[in-house]
C-alpha cells in the first residue's frame, strides 16, 4: 500500500513530510511504526524527526483507533458543567486514560477542545451519537449499549455475504 | 562598522554581528542556553533577552543583528525580571537534586539560579516525570533533568548528522527522546557522547564504571591494571585549573598508582602496535588486490556507525582491534604468560576520552572464552571524580613513568588522539615498509587541522597513495557514497567520529572555552616532536613483542589476538 501513497511525492524532499503522514494515516487509520520508518527513509530525514512531527500534531495518532471512539468535550462550557468528572468516570469505567484504547480494542477515549454544542453541556460524543447533559450515573448504561452490540452474533453479515 | 551603545558603552561592531557577540566584545556577559556558536540561532530559550530602545518586546540577543545607532540595555529591571522568571520556571520543572547529581557545581542551570539570585520557590507545581534510559552500554539519558535547550538535538542532527534524538510531543509533555521513546541501544545513536559535552545539565551523562573499578581494586585476588589513552593526558589538567593544554602524563601515572592500580600502562604502546598491524594490512590489501579503500578501525563510534548504516561496506574496515583493546589482549596473553599471572585474574581498566569505548569493551567479538580484553572503561571525567574521592590532590602529585614493557611508545602513538594522527602515524611506517627507506620529515601537514575532510596524495616509491581523513562522523556521507558508486580514488581513510578526534571525545572534561581543542591538539603534537623515536616501527618493546610472541605482523598469532570482526547492526535495528 505504501508504494502507492509514496509515489505521489518526490523522494528526498522534506517538505512532503506532513502530507505523507496524513496520507498514511488516512490509509491505515493510524501511523504504524514500520510506516514511519519507511517515510523517514523516503523523505531522507532521521526517524527521530518523523517521530517528533508525528507526536507534535494532535491530528496524528500512533496507535490504531478502537471500534468506538468516545470524545469528551473539555471546552469551557462543559468544564463549568463538570466535564472533568465525566472524563474521570469514563477513565475508571474503561480502565484507560484519555488518548488510549481499551485492550479489547472496543473503545478509544479522547478529549476535544470544544465540540460546539455548548447549550447541551456537558457533552460526550461516541461515533456519530451525541450525548448531551450527560451525568456520571448514565455512563455505564451508555457503554453497555456498545458492548452489547459487539456481543451480538453477526448473522446479518453472513447472510448478505452469501 | 556599525556604531551603537550597549549599557551606555559605545561599541563598534561589524555588520551582521549579533547583539550577543557585540556585547561580548566589550566584556558584557549575556547568559545563553540554546545558543551554539557556528550554528544558526534558534532563539528558543529566551534567556539572552535584552531591551532595545524603540522596540516593544524584549529581543533575543543571540538571534538579532546589530544596527546603526542601536541602544541596547542588557541589565534593565525588565530584562533581569524576565531572565529570572525563565530560570525559575526551568528550575521548578527540574528534580533539583543537585547534591546527588553528577553535574553538581558544573551545571549551567545551577549557575543561572545562582546568578539570578533565586531564593524562593515561586512556581511550585506539577513536574514532568520521565524514566531514565539506561539501555545503552555507554550513556544514560535522564529527561527529567532536561531543560529542552536543544543543543544535544542539534549536535546529533546538524553536526554529527546522526539524528538519534529529537523533540517529541509538545507543551508540558515536550521531551527530547528517541523514536518511539525506545532505548538508546536500539536507536541510531553511536554513543559518541558529543551530546554530553553540550548538555547544560545532567540530562545526558556517561554510564559510570567507577564502582566496578573500585570493587576490583579492593578484590585481593585481582591484578588490576590501568592504561591511559593519548588524549586524556592533554585534557585532564583542565579539571584542576592547570593551563589549557598541560601535559599531565606524569601526574596521571602517579595518581593511578595511588588509586591502587598494580601497574599503569600506556595505550600508546598499543597504538604503535596498531600501526604495525594496520600498515601491514594496508600494504597487503594494496599488493594483493584486497578491498580498497581501507578504513581505520580505532574509533568505535565510527565502527558502530558503519555497522548500523552501511554494513555492506564493512569489508573496507581494517580488522585491527582498537589500541586499548589490543593493549588488553596483549596484557591477558603475552604479559600474563611472561609474569606468570592467570589471565582470568587480570582486570584491565582503560582511561579513555571516549564514551563509546564502554560499549566497545562489552562487544562479544572482543573477548576470548568469556574473558573480555578490557574489563572497564573510565572516562576522563570519571577518573577525576575517583581522584577527588580518594583524596588525591592532582596538582601536587609528583611525576612518574609508565610500567614496561607495555609503557614504551613513540611520537607516532601520541598523535593518535587527534584527527589525522592515526593517518600520519600509519604513513610514517607504511613509507618505511614500502620503500625500505626512512622518512626524513615525518610531519604530514596535509592531514593536520580541523577541516571536515582532509585529503592528500602521498608518493611512496613510485606509488601514489591517495589518503583521506574524515574529521567528525557528520562528514562521512559523501565518502561512503563514492565507494558505493565505485568511484572512490582513495587507498586509505581515517575516520574519527568526534570533531577534532579523541581530544574532543565524549568522555572529556565539560568546558566551554573554545580555544581548548587547539591547545589539546598542540600538546599531542608537542609530545610527538619531542620524542626521540617518532615512528611506530622504532618502538623497541613492540619489536621485542613480535620477536618473542607474535612472529610476523598479520601472522597467525597476531590475527588471533589483535584482529576482530564486525556485525551487521542494520538488521538488528530494523527488527527492534
Amino acid at each position: 500500500m505504501e508504494n502507492r501513497i509514496f509515489e505521489h511525492y518526490t523522494p528526498k524532499d522534506r517538505s512532503n513530510l506532513i502530507a505523507l503522514l496524513q496520507d498514511v494515516q488516512e490509509a491505515y487509520g493510524y501511523l504504524p511504526e514500520g510506516q514511519l520508518k519507511a517515510i523517514a527513509e523516503y523523505v531522507g530525514i532521521p526517524l527521530s524527526t518523523v517521530y517528533g512531527v508525528a507526536t507534535f500534531y494532535n491530528q496524528f495518532r500512533l496507535t490504531p483507533l478502537g471500534k468506538n471512539v468516545i470524545r469528551v468535550c473539555r471546552g469551557t462550557a462543559c468544564h463549568v458543567k463538570n466535564s472533568a468528572n465525566i472524563l474521570t468516570a469514563l477513565e475508571t469505567e474503561l480502565g484507560v486514560k484519555a488518548g488510549q484504547t481499551t485492550r479489547d480494542k472496543l473503545f478509544t477515549l479522547e478529549t476535544v477542545a470544544c465540540i460546539g454544542a455548548c447549550s447541551i453541556a456537558p457533552v460526550v460524543n461516541i461515533n456519530e451519537e451525541y450525548y448531551g447533559r450527560i451525568t456520571v450515573k448514565e455512563i455505564p448504561k451508555i457503554l453497555n449499549k456498545y458492548k452489547k452490540e459487539e456481543a451480538k452474533p453477526k448473522v446479518e453479515q453472513e447472510v448478505s455475504a452469501e | 562598522m556599525i556604531e551603537m551603545t550597549i549599557n551606555n558603552i559605545k561599541v563598534k561592531a561589524e555588520e551582521g554581528m549579533t547583539i550577543l557577540d557585540a556585547a561580548k566584545s566589550v566584556g558584557i556577559h549575556i547568559p545563553t542556553l540554546c545558543h551554539m556558536k557556528d550554528l544558526f540561532p534558534t532563539g528558543a530559550c529566551r534567556i539572552c533577552v535584552v531591551e532595545v530602545e524603540g522596540m516593544r518586546g524584549l529581543t533575543p540577543s543571540c538571534a538579532y543583528p546589530v544596527m546603526e545607532g542601536m541602544k541596547v540595555d542588557t541589565n534593565s529591571v525588565r530584562v533581569r525580571t524576565a531572565r529570572k522568571t525563565i530560570v525559575e520556571l526551568l528550575v521548578e520543572n527540574h528534580p533539583q537534586d543537585c547534591l546527588v547529581c553528577v553535574r553538581n557545581k558544573n551545571c549551567e542551570l545551577q549557575d543561572l539560579a545562582e546568578r539570578y539570585n533565586l531564593r524562593e520557590h515561586r512556581f511550585v507545581g506539577e513536574k514532568k516525570d520521565h524514566a531514565i534510559d539506561v539501555s545503552s552500554a555507554s550513556m544514560e539519558r535522564d529527561p527529567a533533568k532536561c531543560i529542552l535547550c536543544g543543543r544535544c538535538v542539534r549536535t546529533c542532527g546538524d553536526i554529527q548528522k546522526i539524528g538519534a534524538i529529537d523533540f517529541t510531543n509538545r507543551g508540558f509533555k515536550s521531551n527530547v527522546t528517541t523514536p518511539f521513546n525506545k532505548g538508546l541501544n536500539v536507536s541510531d545513536c553511536i554513543l559518541c557522547g558529543q551530546c554530553i559535552l553540550v548538555c547544560p545539565t545532567a540530562a545526558l551523562r556517561e554510564k559510570s564504571h567507577s564502582k566496578d573499578v573500585m570493587n576490583a581494586i579492593r578484590d585481593k585476588k585481582k591484578y588490576v591494571v590501568a592504561q591511559i589513552a593519548p588524549a586524556v593526558r592533554a585534557s585532564i589538567g583542565e579539571e584542576y585549573n592547570l593551563p589549557l593544554g598541560t601535559n599531565a602524563t606524569g601526574q596521571l601515572v602517579t595518581g593511578l598508582r595511588r588509586l591502587g592500580f598494580k601497574k599503569v600502562f600506556d595505550t600508546n604502546f598499543a597504538a604503535d602496535l596498531t600501526i604495525i598491524e594496520e600498515a601491514t594490512e594496508l600494504i597487503n590489501r594494496v599488493t594483493k588486490a584486497g578491498d580498497l579503500p581501507m578504513f581505520t578501525s580505532c574509533c568505535p563510534g565510527w565502527v558502530k556507525y558503519i555497522e548500523q548504516n552501511r554494513p555492506q561496506l564493512l569489508k573496507h574496515v581494517s580488522s585491527c582491534k582498537s589500541p586499548h583493546e589490543m593493549e588488553g589482549a596483549v596484557l591477558k596473553t603475552y604479559y600474563a604468560k611472561k609474569m606468570g599471572i592467570n589471565p582470568k585474574d587480570i582486570y584491565v581498566v582503560s582511561v579513555m576520552p571516549c564514551t563509546v569505548k564502554k560499549f566497545e569493551s562489552s562487544r562479544p567479538e572482543l573477548s576470548e572464552e568469556h574473558m573480555a580484553d578490557v574489563d572497564a572503561v573510565l572516562t576522563t571525567r570519571e577518573l577525576v571524580r575517583m581522584f577527588k574521592m580518594a583524596g588525591i590532590d592532582f596538582n601536587d602529585l609528583p611525576e612518574d613513568e609508565f610500567d614496561n614493557p607495555l609503557g614504551e611508545s613513540t611520537g607516532a602513538a601520541a598523535i593518535f588522539g587527534t584527527s589525522g594522527g592515526v593517518m600520519e602515524a600509519a604513513l610514517r611506517t607504511a613509507y618505511a615498509k614500502i620503500s625500505g627507506k626512512e622518512l626524513e620529515n615525518v610531519e604530514f601537514q596535509e592531514v593536520r587541522g580541523m577541516d571536515g575532510i582532509k585529503s592528500a596524495t602521498i608518493p611512496i616509491n613510485g606509488l601514489d597513495v591517495n589518503i583521506a581523513v574524515v574529521n567528525g562522523i557528520g562528514n562521512i556521507g559523501s565518502i561512503l557514497d563514492e565507494i558505493e558508486r565505485g568511484e572512490s580514488k582513495y587507498h586509505f581513510i581515517e575516520v574519527m567520529a568526534c570533531p577534532g578526534g579523541c581530544i574532543n571525545g565524549g568522555g572529556q572534561p565539560i568546558h566551554s572555552k573554545p580555544e581548548k581543542l587547539k591547545k589539546r591538539v598542540q600538546t599531542l603534537y608537542d609530545i610527538d616532536s619531542k620524542m626521540k623515536t617518532r615512528k611506530s616501527h622504532e618502538n623497541e618493546s613492540v619489536q621485542k613483542l613480535y620477536r618473542e610472541f607474535f612472529g610476523e605482523p598479520n601472522g597467525h598469532v597476531a590475527h588471533e589476538i589483535l584482529h576482530t570482526h564486525y556485525c551487521d547492526r542494520k538488521k538488528i535495528l530494523e527488527h527492534s
